[in-house]
């Protein structure tokens, strides 16, 4: 009953979503502000209607309702509480479920703080993203209905969750992921707005901005999680692989970071105007077509979600729908529109420019090897190939190491003209000594010397020493110095912290890379191997019981120089349910080294294939990601997106349109 | 019209259309060269019986672990494994290393490593899902052509 209620509760937000396409637009065609006003209350509907289906789905995973095929295929009686309810999204229809309740979240969020927005462009942007809603929510009734029943014969138990996912990590990943993912939705509904309305000035770029900071925040955070997740979760001490899946995350968030610099530069100086527009449409649609990658299961990824081509097709339709809709209005419209403001080789805006071709650089490399499978397959008529981590590697980093350097100098330019002399003269001191500072520390404390290391240890200091020395000199002339701290726009803080982020997480990176050791190897009880300098012993091993599995776990001392410094608890567990295998390494997390122990299989006798690792500054890769995401909500703090004019608007809304 | 007697806005923006090019153009050219040296071409265990596999390069094989052959090494991780395509065709694969917990006897799984003189197969990494019900694309059409072939004969 329940369940039908909440597929009920679906349809209805269904027609909610269309009304909210059809009445506010018309309500801007025909210039009725009875229309133009029903956005809000139609948004509020939209949200709570699909919350409650949320609820509902929830209610049937609390209650072990096995009758429901997708409860009884992700559940289980056994399964921890907090896992009943992440297990809502654990799989293809949930997620897409919550992927929907994110959109009309966002809805909502927009037409309750659109105080500064003239009522005719909120009608507008809601009416877009009222049509993305119905898109979504189209898609789960048609192709992928959590609420299906498999009446009258049901399992009395289920499934279980696949045990990877039995983790706080995927509790949290997915929701951060797709308020990123959903949020450049909102950017995306301002920008095709303002195109429709022809009326393309700062104002836009004012009211997109915390919203894509906001976003883009999101996406920073759950692709962090992520590859903290797959770090700890799936065994094998991995961060990042370049998987399709990962990918999908990864260029959106490209493209959003070029969207947020380039926003600033337009909301500043009124520059790059259709550019900027483009890149709005570019983000969300990179979204998009991350989720048809994901669920349409054309690529090989390890993410694999069940496979069914007419999901692939319906997102792939939908997916033409929307980009080829936007960039035919683009094409259209967005001839007309002139950038007002000039500037030089030497300004801020020349910084952003180049931040932005590297960016779209990026984004282009790694769509090519991402698509590349599929393009093959066509040309060659079903020849399949994989493209290798290596391929990323040696086009991304060398075109990132550049955006780096140019992220060094950006933020001591000005708008308009840098004076290069003094420019130059400042920058040499902070250039020399990262640099030299970088070499010393890599000769002094790693175990060899890498080039390498030194160049990208030494632009992260770069990036570090440029920040520092240019907030000094905003606050040292200043008569009054603390003050002047407060003073400084809350954004400006927040390009420091994200900046610093990036800083913190490329040093990570680096030295992970090149000093992190590995060793697999074969250990029975008693056995020690030595490894970066610790003693690793396997002590012995012993069965424990957790509430749904079975687990050897294993005890292993490390220590260095014969003093001890940590046992570790490794576990290989079987899951009874699923039958399935799952290694759950255990890890002495720490500020410059993690050290982690993982349990392969039993091989022979009371042998066991070990993997001990020496990863050192490993956490710096997602702390500095962890800036990143903070960076984007503290600019969103900044005063002056709080509408300081409540625009006496909607009187000027009508006299304008 | 002489380059520097250009109206200021108009020699920027020339110079900047060049860079463009200049820029996005090696980009493609660098990307493409990289693409290439970097793709592993998938093969069927029938394909590499067949001799269609070339020796030494990196390639990619799958197919369904054959019932009671993996062998296991009782010094280090050595182990050797045996895929087909449930038909005819049978390939040999070593790894040292450790093996994915998905890995059991009867499953799917991709092979990434180089095929030897022998014909046996020394994989650097092998792949099985997370999701236990999810067959690798490129493995369920091997088994599905060679299914096809057996008994089209």
């Amino acid at each position: 009953m329940i369940a039908e209620l909440g597929h009920f509760s679906l349809i209805l937000a269904l027609g909610l979503s269309v009304c909210l396409v059809v009445l506010p637009a018309t309500g801007v065609y025909l210039r009725q502000i009875s229309l133009m006003r029903l956005s809000g209350s139609l948004s509020a509907g939209l949200f709570v209607f699909i919350l409650f289906s949320f609820v509902c789905l929830g209610h049937a995973f609390v209650n072990d309702d096995f009758s429901v095929v997708y409860v009884a295929r992700n559940s289980n009686t056994a399964l921890p509480l907090q896992y009943k309810i992440s297990a809502l999204w654990g799989a293809h229809e949930g997620s897409f479920l919550l992927w929907s309740l994110v959109m009309a979240g966002w809805t909502l969020a927009v037409s309750q703080f659109s105080s500064s927005l003239t009522l005719d462009m909120r009608a507008r942007v809601l009416s877009i993203m009222g049509g993305l809603s119905a898109g979504f929510i189209l898609f789960i009734l048609l192709t992928s209905n959590p609420f299906d029943r498999d009446l009258p014969i049901y399992p009395r138990e289920g499934s279980d969750l696949n045990p990877l996912l039995q983790d706080f990590g995927l509790i949290v990943h997915p929701p951060l992921l797709y308020f990123g993912y959903v949020g450049f939705a909102v950017p995306f509904a301002f920008a095709i707005a303002t195109l429709t309305s022809g009326k393309l000035d700062a104002a836009w770029a004012r009211w997109s901005r915390p919203w894509t900071n906001l976003a883009w925040s999101f996406l920073t955070m759950g692709i962090t999680l992520g590859s903290w997740w797959a770090y700890y979760e799936l065994g094998w001490g991995g961060w990042w692989f370049w998987d399709a899946v990962e990918n999908a995350s990864f260029m959106p968030w490209l493209v959003g970071t070029a969207l947020i610099h380039s926003l600033a530069a337009t909301e500043k100086r009124g520059v790059f105007k259709s550019w900027t527009v483009l890149l709005a449409i570019f983000a969300f649609s990179f979204s998009l077509l991350g989720a048809f990658l994901v669920r349409s299961g054309v690529l090989t990824s390890v993410h694999a979600f069940a496979v069914d081509p007419e999901r692939g097709l319906f997102i792939l339709a939908f997916l033409l729908l929307v980009i080829g809709g936007s960039l035919l209005l683009f094409a259209v419209k967005a001839t007309g529109i002139k950038s007002n403001a000039g500037f030089t080789w030497t300004g801020r805006e020349t910084m952003l420019l180049v931040n932005n071709i590297l960016l779209g650089v990026a984004v282009g490399a790694v769509l090519l090897g991402t698509i590349y499978p599929l393009i093959y397959e066509a040309l060659t008529d079903g020849k399949k190939i994989s493209v290798g981590p290596p391929y990323f590697n040696t086009v991304f980093v060398p075109v990132a190491m550049l955006l780096f350097m140019v992220m060094a100098i950006g933020p001591a330019s000005r708008w308009r003209r840098t004076p290069v002399e003094r420019f130059l003269k400042k920058q040499l001191l902070p250039w020399g000594g990262s640099f030299a500072g970088a070499a010393l520390l890599v000769f002094l404390f790693a175990p060899r010397f890498e080039p390498l290391a030194v160049l990208v240890v030494g632009v992260a200091a770069w990036i570090t020493l440029g920040l520092i020395i240019d907030w000094v000199s905003r606050v040292r002339h200043k008569s009054n110095r603390v003050a002047s701290l407060f003073r400084q726009p809350v954004s400006y803080y927040g390009m420091l912290i994200g900046h610093l982020g990036i800083a913190v997480s490329m040093t990570g990176i680096c030295l992970t890379v090149y000093y992190s050791e590995e060793k697999d190897i074969r250990m029975a009880p008693g056995d020690v191997v030595e490894l970066s300098g610790y003693e690793v012993e396997f002590v012995s091993m012993k069965k424990v019981v957790g509430p749904n599995y079975e687990a050897n776990q294993g005890e292993i001392k490390i220590s260095r120089d014969s003093q001890h410094i940590v046992t570790l608890h490794p576990q290989k567990r079987f899951y009874e349910t699923a039958r399935n295998m799952m290694t759950e390494a255990d890890i002495d997390p720490g500020l410059f080294r993690d050290l982690y122990v993982a349990l392969g299989e039993p091989i022979g006798g009371d042998a066991w294939a070990v993997r001990v690792q020496f990863k050192p500054f490993v956490r710096w890769v997602w702390f500095g990601g962890l800036f990143i995401a903070l960076s984007g909500i503290v600019t969103v703090l900044d005063k002056r997106y709080r509408s300081r004019r409540r625009v006496v608007d909607e009187e000027a809304g009508r006299l304008q349109t | 019209m002489k380059f520097g007697k250009m109206k200021p806005h108009r020699r920027n923006r020339l110079l900047l259309v060049v860079f463009l090019i200049i820029t996005s153009g090696s980009a493609v050219g660098l990307g493409l060269m990289a693409l290439n040296e970097n793709i592993n071409l998938f093969y069927s265990p029938q394909q590499i019986v067949d001799g269609e596999a070339p020796v030494g390069p990196t390639i990619r094989a799958g197919g369904m672990v054959v019932d009671g052959s993996v062998q296991r090494s009782s010094e280090d991780l050595k182990v050797s494994f045996i895929i087909s395509d449930m038909e005819a065709a049978q390939v040999e694969i070593q790894f040292e290393g450790i093996l994915p917990d998905l890995f059991r006897e009867g499953q799917g799984v991709i092979a990434l490593g180089a095929l030897n003189p022998e014909g046996v197969f020394v994989a650097d990494e092998v792949l099985a899902k997370h999701d236990e019900n999810y067959m690798p694309p490129e493995v369920a059409d091997a088994l599905a052509d060679a299914h096809k072939e057996s008994s089209g004969k």
